[in-house]
């Protein structure tokens, strides 16, 4: 005969110690929980409710440029360290953390154009309206000294834009041509042209480090190795470019800023079709900087907002504005993914939080558990009209919703337009064009 | 360019004659030609306007070579010109072949680009193209990336934790004079400095023995330890059985293994052979020693005086008689050679000794391990497949009988081991609870059935059942019992009998009315159901049931009472179906083409005409579902809530359902499944900036396709 007897062993409900939290005894039989798929939908509205109300991306506003902000730049090695340049030729480096200028220099009369950092991050360079290529050492000189550059090296021509090597000492910058410099010459290794009067943005690839792209005033882009003697390709397309950025972590892909208000990302082995168009901005599109990760980017616009687009999708996932902040010209991905850095007219550097709910700081693992989970959920249930209604919801001033509006009346009008001319043609006489291949004119060999 | 043209043009075929002959004199006397030139000259003057006309106008077709184009318009073609050649004797065989072929040809050549134009383009070509394989290379990562579940940034991260000491040491040097004077301390000694650290006789140790080592020895000593005690325990189980038959079948059944094993043995391991043929003769020597078998013995004396009369006596005696000579037939020594050996092992078959050798598979130091069958119990139909062909293998000239006697064996075996298995099951039910003596009776009835095996075999399992040592609990046990029970014996047992048809109509329980078709489900639900005593398998269980069963119905209708939810269901169904109807309109008029009042109707032919039935409603889709409701009205509250299109990644409905349907939460899964559900696309690490993608980060290329690549990681000027 068996005797049952009444056992419970203390290792099951006792806590170690008393800072430890409380042991829940869990049972998973499913009949005990019913109604799965109602309760976790309730959660995950609940979680995109509490997303969206802590959606703040706004986190500080560096003042103290007397111009506006023409150009920004990253330090290579330091997360916290920002160098911005302004259209009265001044350069500052910020401390981000203390949110204050550390350093001022005036750098160039007229307009600094581009600033970059060495990779390395022991200097920078910039240059200006003045004709001149500057190299600056990042640390402060000694006290009473004066901000002297290390190198000056002066032009023929107006440059436009300078971008630096990943690995190597040398660095190109953009002008009436493209050229390659090295560090220790004061004559370029190498200048591309090809027909084009004047180039706006020059940007080395930051995997194929030999690889350059530019964006010139006659509509197009030119593609460069460093290692040839003459450029690769060119597309031109229907209006200019302005900017453009490659992917950080795919080789071929890089994203141009146009304006027509819309961006384009290319894949450089087939250029004759942009892999995807972005489209939201309804002013022209000034800078574009990828996300460290490879899996958004940040435009910034005329229009005074700033959008994030995840890589491959047509239509921003956010719009950053303030009330304050004018057209912005420049802006830039932080190198740990967290947060974006935007220069605008008005003076002001304004940093942003990337991901607009995400709490700053450190999580205890409980609360990272939730976020993940908060997200999960968000992510399952975001084709729920209700989920969605809410996720997808943001506020944009006045005027800017009328544009929008605008164009989007423009753009069916002419979607109607196009659509009534082929009905009332022979079949087949009026080919349907869609909206990729719209917007290149030709590939240039 | 023009003037030259006329000036040939006025040149008459003589004068070009005349030329020509004079560059032919190559110009020998200058006096001689001066006069001709005169002559030529003045005859020129003479007869301008006759010549002029063969060639009358500018032509721009006048090749450089002079050739005169003569119907302008007319192309000069290459087989014109090749006439001429094969005329000059002088033109060689090669040029002439070479001048067909190009005949032959009819393609044209393009027009030549410009020459800076050309160069450009090309280099541009060629250039694209390279970087954009080059850049291809990256695609296999790529992809792999966008297809991960879950991607860490920075890509290259160090690996966190505490770093192996020999790291560490590598990089490091004695610096200060303290640290040196101790090196060379410990160089004096004969130290290892370096990597291994360790003395000789410390690596000699470790080598002896590791961790894992003594580890895996302790746990084969363990293992053998276990099996040991298990061996033991069985012998003694086996030692305690006393029926005589299944020692003798056991007995037999040992002397074929060792056959079996002795077969074996010669082929591979004649020495060992050797020793058990030694063995065998030591066991002779003993036997005939001895007095045993030689019928000289208290059995066989009163089994001599049975003899006379009784047959089976008899053949014990002879039985015993022939086990002596067996025993002690003489074995020829064996000899070196191989033919000598096969005979010895053939004699040997003949005179197996069973009874004083020892098992020699098994250990011989222990006594209890005798007990063996000659396989394994899982393949016995493979077993007496092997053992026939061993026979035929062994003796294929001999005689049909003795194979008989193998068949016999084999299914002696076969027996022998049903039995035991019946015997384990029994034991690792209840050790204790089966007496001895029921052995013993089953040890009869062993050999009651011994011709017969499959029956007994029947019979074996019903006694099981019977015994009653299985304790049904529930309805269910006692259902899945009795179908057991019809399975297994094919014969309708009687007490499972199913009920007369007339009960099954109207008095069985819903549950097994609902699988029969013909019957109206509606019935069911609103008849009361009488329950119904039914003899059951075993009797004593079923009372036990029915008193549960009682018991439990009753605290249920306690609870329940006055709660008749399956009413209150119809109504609510009744109502439903009800509301869904369409309803009859009545037009008709009181008073209209009759007289009207109070207390007048209007005529039963006006009601009838003026009475508008709508068509009758589709079919309710719950119509022959006694319990369910089904509304087919839209909710448009919960539509709200709903998808009303197939998202994008999703191919089918299906697909989506199950993916929303599968619950993710800490409520239904545990921690760790919960972790890996809920794990982010993207990890960051804080404060790490993460690099962009290197080529370190890329997949080793395969030599094979660079033929024309060029250098990685330095820059080649190409200028």
């Amino acid at each position: 005969m068996k005797v049952k007897v009444l056992c419970r062993n203390p290792d099951d409900y006792v806590r170690e110690t008393t800072r430890d939290i409380q042991r829940v005894p869990r049972n998973y039989d499913p009949t005990i929980h019913p109604f799965e798929v109602s309760r976790e939908y309730t959660r995950a509205l609940n979680a995109t409710k509490l997303e969206r109300i802590f959606a703040k991306p706004f986190v500080a506003s560096l003042d103290g440029h007397r111009d506006g902000i023409n150009c920004l730049a990253k330090h290579a090695k330091t997360l916290s360290v920002v160098l911005s340049g302004a259209c009265d030729g001044e350069v500052k480096i910020w401390n981000l953390s203390k949110r204050e200028c550390m350093r001022t220099i005036q750098a160039h009369e007229g307009f600094v154009r581009g600033i970059c950092s060495r990779f390395c991050g022991s200097s920078f360079f910039t240059v200006g309206d003045d004709k001149t290529v500057k190299q600056w050492n990042m640390e402060p000189p000694g006290r009473g000294l004066q901000e002297e550059p290390l190198n000056t090296i002066l032009g023929k021509a107006v440059y436009t834009g300078i971008d630096h090597h990943q690995t190597e000492g040398t660095f190109a910058t953009c002008g009436q041509t493209v050229d390659i410099w090295d560090e220790q010459r004061s004559s370029p290794i190498r200048s591309f042209s090809w027909g084009v009067d004047s180039f706006s943005c020059v940007r080395y690839n930051p995997v194929e480090t030999e690889l350059l792209a530019s964006c010139a005033s006659d509509r197009s882009i030119i593609l460069y190795d460093m290692r040839e003697s003459a450029p690769l390709k060119k597309i031109i397309m229907q209006l200019r470019s302005n900017t453009l950025c490659w992917n950080p972590m795919e080789a071929y892909n890089f994203t141009c800023s146009n304006e027509d208000y819309n961006l384009y990302t290319y894949d450089m082995r087939r250029l004759d079709v942009p892999v995807t168009v972005h489209m939201d901005h309804v002013s022209a599109v000034l800078d574009v900087d990828y996300s460290p990760t490879g899996k958004e980017f940040v435009s910034a616009s005329f229009d005074k907002t700033i959008r994030i687009f995840p890589k491959n999708s047509g239509h921003s996932r956010e719009v950053y504005h303030t009330k304050r902040m004018q057209h912005v010209i420049c802006v830039k991905w932080s190198a740990d993914n967290k947060y974006i850095l935007s220069g605008s007219d008005e003076m002001n550097i304004r940093l942003w939080k990337a991901n607009a709910s995400e709490k700053l700081g450190l999580l205890t693992p409980r609360e990272k558990a939730a976020l993940n989970y908060n997200q999960k959920l968000r992510d399952k249930f975001q084709h729920h009209p209700q989920v969605r209604r809410i996720a997808r919801h943001r506020h944009l001033p006045r005027d800017l919703f009328k544009q929008k509006r605008e164009l989007r009346e423009m753009k069916e009008a002419r979607r109607r337009k196009a659509q009534n001319v082929r009905k009332h043609s022979k079949p087949g006489s009026v080919p349907l064009v869609t909206e990729k291949e719209k917007h290149v004119v030709s590939v240039v060999e | 360019m023009a003037g030259g043209g006329n000036n040939e043009e006025e040149l008459s075929p003589d004068d070009e004659h005349i030329i020509s002959a004079s560059e032919e004199e190559d110009g020998s006397d200058d006096e001689s030609k001066h006069a001709k030139l005169l002559e030529a000259i003045s005859s020129l003057g003479k007869r301008k306007r006759m010549k002029r006309t063969e060639r009358s106008e500018a032509s721009v077709q006048v090749s450089e070579f002079s050739v005169n184009a003569d119907g302008t318009g007319e192309k000069v073609n290459l087989s014109d010109l090749l006439g001429t050649m094969d005329k000059t004797p002088g033109a060689p065989n090669k040029t002439k072949q070479q001048l067909k072929n190009l005949q032959n040809r009819k393609e044209t050549l393009e027009l030549p680009l410009s020459k800076q134009q050309t160069e450009k383009q090309i280099q541009r070509e060629v250039a694209y193209d390279k970087s954009s394989k080059e850049v291809s290379r990256w695609e296999t990562v790529i992809t792999q990336n966008q297809k991960a579940e879950q991607l860490v940034f920075p890509l290259r991260q160090d690996p966190t934790g505490p770093k192996r000491m020999e790291q560490v040491v590598a990089g490091w040097k004695a610096k200060t004079p303290l640290e040196k004077e101790i090196f060379s301390l410990l160089h004096s000694n004969n130290q290892p400095i370096h990597d291994p650290l360790l003395t000789p006789a410390e690596e000699a140790s470790i080598k002896a023995m590791s961790l894992e080592e003594a580890k895996i020895r302790q746990a084969e000593f363990r293992k053998a330890r276990v099996l040991q005690s298990y061996y033991e325990a069985k012998a003694r189980r086996e030692r305690k059985i006393k029926s005589k038959k299944y020692h003798k079948l056991q007995k037999k059944a040992k002397v074929k293994a060792f056959l079996k094993q002795f077969d074996e043995m010669m082929k591979t391991d004649p020495a060992g052979a050797l020793e058990e043929l030694k063995k065998m003769e030591l066991s002779r020597m003993q036997e005939r020693m001895s007095l045993k078998h030689q019928n000289s013995g208290k059995w066989a004396k009163s089994k001599a005086i049975m003899a006379k009369y009784d047959d089976a006596a008899r053949k014990a005696m002879q039985e015993q008689l022939e086990m002596n000579k067996q025993l002690t037939q003489k074995l020829v020594v064996p000899s070196d050679d191989d033919d000598d050996e096969e005979r010895n092992v053939e004699e040997a078959d003949a005179l197996p000794d069973f009874v004083n050798d020892p098992e020699p598979i098994l250990d011989s130091v222990n006594p209890w391990m005798r007990g063996k069958l000659t396989q394994e119990h899982s393949e016995p139909e493979v077993t007496a497949v092997a053992t026939e062909t061993a026979v035929e293998t062994k003796d294929e000239g001999q005689n049909g009988q003795r194979e008989d006697e193998e068949e016999e064996e084999n299914e002696e075996e076969k027996l022998l081991r049903e039995f035991e298995r019946k015997r384990k099951l029994r034991q690792d039910e209840d050790d204790d609870l089966v007496p001895v003596p029921q052995e013993e009776k089953q040890g009869e009835r062993f050999s009651l059935c011994f011709t017969k095996p499959r029956h007994f075999l029947a019979i074996f399992k019903a006694e099981l059942l019977d015994e009653g040592l299985v304790r049904v609990r529930t309805m269910d046990d006692l259902e899945a019992l009795q179908q057991d029970v019809v399975m297994d014996t094919t014969q309708p047992a009687p007490a499972s009998a199913t009920p007369a048809p007339s009960m099954e109509t109207t008095s069985e329980p819903p549950k097994k009315k609902k699988k029969k078709k013909g019957i109206d489900p509606n019935e069911v639900l609103t008849k009361e159901a009488k329950v119904i005593k039914m003899p059951l398998a075993p009797t004593v269980v079923e009372e036990e049931e029915e008193e549960v069963h009682a018991e439990q119905t009753a605290i249920i209708k306690e609870a329940f009472a006055g709660d008749d939810v399956i009413s209150d269901f119809l109504k609510d169904k009744r109502k439903q179906e009800k509301a869904g109807q369409a309803e009859v309109v009545d037009l008709t008029l009181p008073g209209w083409g009759e007289w009207g009042g109070v207390g007048l109707k209007p005529s039963k032919r006006k009601r009838r005409k003026f009475r508008l039935k709508a068509p009758a409603p589709p079919l309710r889709k719950d119509q022959n579902l006694p319990d369910v409701i089904i509304s087919e009205k839209r909710n448009s509250s919960v539509a709200n809530h709903q998808v009303s299109q197939l998202p994008f990644p999703f191919q089918n409905s299906t697909q989506f359902e199950s993916c929303v349907r599968f619950p993710v939460g800490q409520t239904w899964n545990t921690q760790t499944t919960f972790r890996k559900l809920t794990a982010p696309k993207v990890v960051t690490k804080m404060g790490a900036i993460i690099e962009p993608m290197s080529k370190e980060d890329l997949p080793p290329v395969k030599e094979s396709s660079g033929a024309g690549k060029r250098e990685k990681t330095s820059i080649g000027w190409r200028f």
